[in-house]
């Protein structure tokens, strides 16, 4: 099979079995693309997922973005990119549709009521398990009590603070070097 | 036309902008909404359980779900599929930009400095910013906010049966080992059934 299709086809693939995305995709990036193409080692979908955490965008996309790029350069990426969202795109507008036409009805309605409620769970398992990685002293406490206060209180766009973050990661991580 | 050069321009931000994929899209989604009405807050939290139930990262199935309701108010089903397009093209643009220019020198992009010291900032952030739109969901389904307004803050105004299944929820999937591991599309698929059965609304 052509290189191009063989990407855009082994990604479309992982795209349905991947419930949820990030950490999610791991196991199945191992099996299909470490096991059975031998596109990438365990060790470098390892480099990949840290690389994917820190740079803007979601995980598995960057992760996709990387091996196909590895293997078949810029137009690699892309396509195994697209490959990876194409399933997402014909599964959800299939269901948007259906969705739309029956959300009037009361037990649709009724269903999620009680669906919203396990949002809010989900949510919270999320928040909790990146508290746990994200804050580990007393400045990375306050950034986060911070930005939860602010972003609750005011309607500021969430971009300002990101980027401000970053901004003063970098100050105090280099403050502190000084100071040793 | 302006519509989907925007929907292209607001999700590329939130690819842009949203660090640690998921639930972190969630805070940028939220503001897209107070801004420009696309969707109501209620769509945003059903978004999230269609994505969270529904195969493929759920940062592309929001952008997807998003594009498509957005894009249904101009002329049906076809603008609707347009709009599913631009905004999960727009939603995946930044990072395929990112990530081949870092590509090209990529070790020394890990270890360098200023990137993991931006990261301890940002990693706070990205906790905090989704915590703050978690208390805004849970605000709205846990409380009637209708009453509130009229009656102010009294019993009334709590959701008692939501709080309860609530707590049920959190305590399957922090503390019970049979049940914690098990995938949310099946808490997801529950809570459907119980909002069927005991009526929140």
């Amino acid at each position: 099979m052509n290189l191009y299709a063989d990407l855009f086809v082994t990604f479309a693939r992982m795209g349905v079995m991947t419930f949820g995305g990030g950490y999610a995709m791991l196991p199945i990036l191992q099996r299909e693309v470490v096991q059975k193409k031998k596109w990438a080692t365990d060790e470098e979908i390892m480099d990949y997922f840290a690389i994917g955490q820190c740079t803007p965008g979601i995980i598995a996309v960057n992760t996709a973005t990387m091996i196909g790029q590895k293997q078949g350069g810029v137009a690699g990426g892309i396509i195994a990119t697209l490959g990876l969202v194409f399933p997402s795109f014909l599964i959800i507008t299939l269901l948007a549709g259906v969705i739309e036409t029956f959300s009037h009805l009361a037990v649709v309605q009724k269903a999620f009521a009680g669906i919203r409620i396990c949002v809010c769970v989900l949510i919270l398992n999320a928040v909790i398990k990146l508290f746990r990685k994200a804050i580990v002293d007393k400045a990375t406490l306050v950034i986060f009590i911070a930005v939860m206060s602010l972003a609750y209180f005011t309607s500021l766009n969430p971009v300002i603070f990101v980027i401000i973050a970053a901004v003063l990661g970098i100050v105090i991580q280099n403050f502190k070097g000084e100071g040793k | 036309m302006m519509l989907f050069f925007r929907l292209f321009y607001e999700f590329f931000k939130v690819g842009l902008f949203a660090v640690g994929g998921g639930m972190a899209t969630i805070p940028f989604l939220y503001d897209i909404s107070a801004r420009t009405g696309w969707f109501t807050q209620a769509d945003l939290f059903n978004m999230i359980a269609v994505s969270e139930s529904t195969p493929g990262p759920i940062g592309v199935n929001m952008a997807t779900y998003v594009g498509y309701v957005t894009g249904m108010d101009v002329a049906g089903i076809p603008t609707a599929v347009l709009g599913a397009a631009v905004a999960s093209l727009g939603l995946v643009a930044p990072s395929i930009i990112v990530i081949l220019i870092i590509a090209s020198f990529l070790k020394s992009f890990r270890d360098n400095k200023y990137v993991n010291s931006a990261f301890y900032g940002l990693r706070p952030t990205s906790a905090a910013l989704i915590a703050a739109a978690g208390i805004t969901v849970a605000v709205a389904n846990l409380f009637y906010e209708e009453v509130i307004r009229t009656a102010g803050w009294c019993i009334e105004a709590v959701n008692i049966k939501g709080i309860i299944l609530a707590v049920i929820l959190w305590i399957l999937t922090n503390k019970v080992k049979k049940t914690k591991g098990l995938h949310p599309i099946i808490f997801i698929a529950a809570s459907a059934v119980v909002g069927i059965v005991f009526s929140f609304t």
